[in-house]
C-alpha cells in the first residue's frame, strides 16, 4: 500500500469520525438548543413538586427558555426549593408566574412561566414570589371524591 | 483423603497467585508502553500506518452492524411503543440507547474482535519470527516501535468508531422507522433532542468509549508481547484478548455507567 493512499484514507477516516460526532452533538442531541454560558440564576418555593427532575426544562409559552439546575428541601418554610438556570436571552417581570405542569397525559413534568406585568425584571439569583405546585392525581381523585359525596349530602 | 484436599487448595492458591502476578505484569507493561510513547509522538507515521490498519479497515464492519442495531432497536421499540400511543418516541428510544449504551460497547467488541485479536496475532507472530530480538539486537527499542504505535492508533480509532456507530445506529432507526414505517419525521427528530442531553449522554458516552479504547487495545498488546513464541501460543494468545477485553469491556461500562449516570435521571 502506497504512503499516500493510506494517509487519504486514514485522514477519510478520521474527518469522519469528527463528522459523526458534531451530528451527534448538533443532529442528535441538543447542544444548539440550548447554551448554559450565558445564563442566570433564579429561584422559587414549591409546594408540592410532584415529579420534577432536575434538568427539567423551564418553558414559557411552550419554548424552552432555561433548565431546572437543582431541587432542595427546605427545612424553614417546608417547602421545595427549585434552583433553575435560565438563558439570558429571555428576562422576565418581577410578577412572574411559576407553575409546574405536566407536557401530556403522563409525559415528563416541566416548569411553565407565565409573564407578569411588572416593569422590574427578574434578576440573577431572585426568586419567583407566584408559585403554583404540582398537580397531584391522589389529592385530584380526593377532591372530586369529596366533592360528588358533598353534592350527594346536599341532595338530600 | 486430607491429602487430597490440601493439594485442592494449593491449586486454588496457586491459580489466584499466578492470576493477580500475571496481572502485575501486564501493569507493568502497561506504564512501560506509556513511558515509551515518546516514538509515537515524534514519528507520528508511526501511528498513521497503524490507524489505517485498526481503525480503517474497522469501518466496515462498525458501519455494517450499527446500522443493523439501529434498524432493529428501531423496529423493536416502534412495537413495544406503538402499544401506548407513544411511537413517536422510538427517536428518544433509539438516540439514547445508542449513545450511552449500545455506541460504546457494542462498537468496542466489535473492535476487540476485529482489531485486537489483529494486533494481538501479528505482535505474537512477531516474537514468534524472533522479529522483535532482531530489532533489540540492532537497538531498536521493539516496545516503542512496534507496541506503542498499535497502542495508540487503538486509543485513537476507539472513540471514532463508536460516534460512527451511534450515528449509522440513528440513521438505521430514522430509515426503519420514519421511511419504511412512516412515523412522523418532525416528532422523531425533535423528541430526540429534547431527551439527548449534550453533557450528560454524549459526553458520557464519549468518555466511555476512550476507556474502552485504552483497555482493550492495552490487553491486545500485552497478550501479544506476553504470547510464547510458538504457534499454539500465539492462537492461545489471540483467544485470550478477545475474552478477556471482551469481559474487561462489559465489566468497565457497568462501573462508569454506575458512575456517570447515578442520581441523573
Amino acid at each position: 500500500m502506497q504512503r499516500t493512499t493510506m494517509d487519504l484514507w486514514v485522514g477519510l477516516f478520521v474527518v469522519m469520525g469528527i463528522a459523526a460526532l458534531m451530528i451527534l452533538s448538533l443532529k442528535v442531541g441538543n447542544l444548539n438548543v440550548y447554551n448554559p454560558s450565558h445564563s442566570y440564576v433564579l429561584s422559587g418555593n414549591f409546594e408540592n413538586i410532584g415529579g420534577l427532575k432536575v434538568r427539567a426544562p423551564v418553558k414559557s409559552a411552550g419554548v424552552v427558555v432555561g433548565r431546572v439546575t437543582d431541587i432542595q428541601f427546605s427545612t424553614q418554610t417546608y417547602d421545595a426549593v427549585v434552583t433553575m438556570s435560565m438563558d439570558s436571552r429571555f428576562l422576565f417581570p418581577k410578577d412572574t408566574f411559576a407553575s409546574i405542569l405536566t407536557s401530556g397525559l403522563l409525559g415528563e413534568q416541566y416548569i411553565g412561566l407565565a409573564a407578569g406585568g411588572d416593569e422590574v425584571k427578574l434578576k440573577d439569583g431572585d426568586k419567583i414570589m407566584k408559585t403554583n405546585s404540582a398537580m397531584v392525581l391522589e389529592e385530584l381523585i380526593g377532591r372530586f371524591l369529596f366533592n360528588k359525596a358533598s353534592e350527594d349530602d346536599s341532595s338530600l | 483423603m486430607p491429602k487430597r484436599i490440601v493439594s485442592g487448595i494449593q491449586n486454588i492458591g496457586h491459580r489466584v497467585i499466578e492470576s493477580v502476578w500475571r496481572l502485575g505484569v501486564a501493569s507493568r507493561f502497561f506504564m512501560l508502553v506509556l513511558f515509551k510513547s515518546g516514538t509515537s509522538v515524534r514519528r507520528f507515521n508511526l501511528v498513521i500506518r497503524e490507524l489505517y490498519f485498526t481503525g480503517v479497515l474497522s469501518l466496515i464492519i462498525i458501519v455494517v452492524s450499527g446500522l443493523f442495531v439501529g434498524m432493529v432497536l428501531g423496529l423493536q421499540g416502534y412495537e413495544t411503543l406503538q402499544k401506548y400511543g407513544s411511537e413517536s418516541a422510538v427517536g428518544t428510544l433509539v438516540a439514547l440507547s445508542l449513545v450511552r449504551e449500545l455506541g460504546p460497547v457494542v462498537a468496542a467488541l466489535l473492535f476487540a474482535s476485529r482489531a485486537g485479536s489483529a494486533i494481538t496475532a501479528e505482535i505474537g507472530l512477531m516474537k514468534a519470527t524472533e522479529q522483535l530480538s532482531a530489532m533489540s539486537m540492532m537497538a531498536v527499542d521493539p516496545v516503542a516501535r512496534v507496541v506503542a504505535p498499535r497502542f495508540w492508533s487503538g486509543v485513537i480509532s476507539m472513540p471514532l468508531l463508536a460516534a460512527i456507530f451511534s450515528v449509522m445506529g440513528v440513521f438505521g432507526g430514522y430509515l426503519v422507522t420514519v421511511v419504511f414505517i412512516g412515523v412522523d419525521e418532525g416528532s422523531f427528530w425533535s423528541q430526540m433532542q429534547d431527551s439527548v442531553d449534550f453533557r450528560f449522554d454524549i459526553m458520557n458516552g464519549f468518555i466511555k468509549s476512550c476507556y474502552f479504547g485504552v483497555a482493550v487495545t492495552a490487553i491486545a498488546v500485552f497478550e501479544g508481547y506476553d504470547a510464547p513464541p510458538t504457534a499454539e501460543g500465539v492462537s492461545g494468545a489471540t483467544t485470550r484478548t478477545v475474552v478477556t477485553s471482551s469481559l474487561a469491556i462489559l465489566g468497565l461500562d457497568f462501573i462508569l455507567t454506575a458512575f456517570m449516570f447515578r442520581g441523573v435521571s
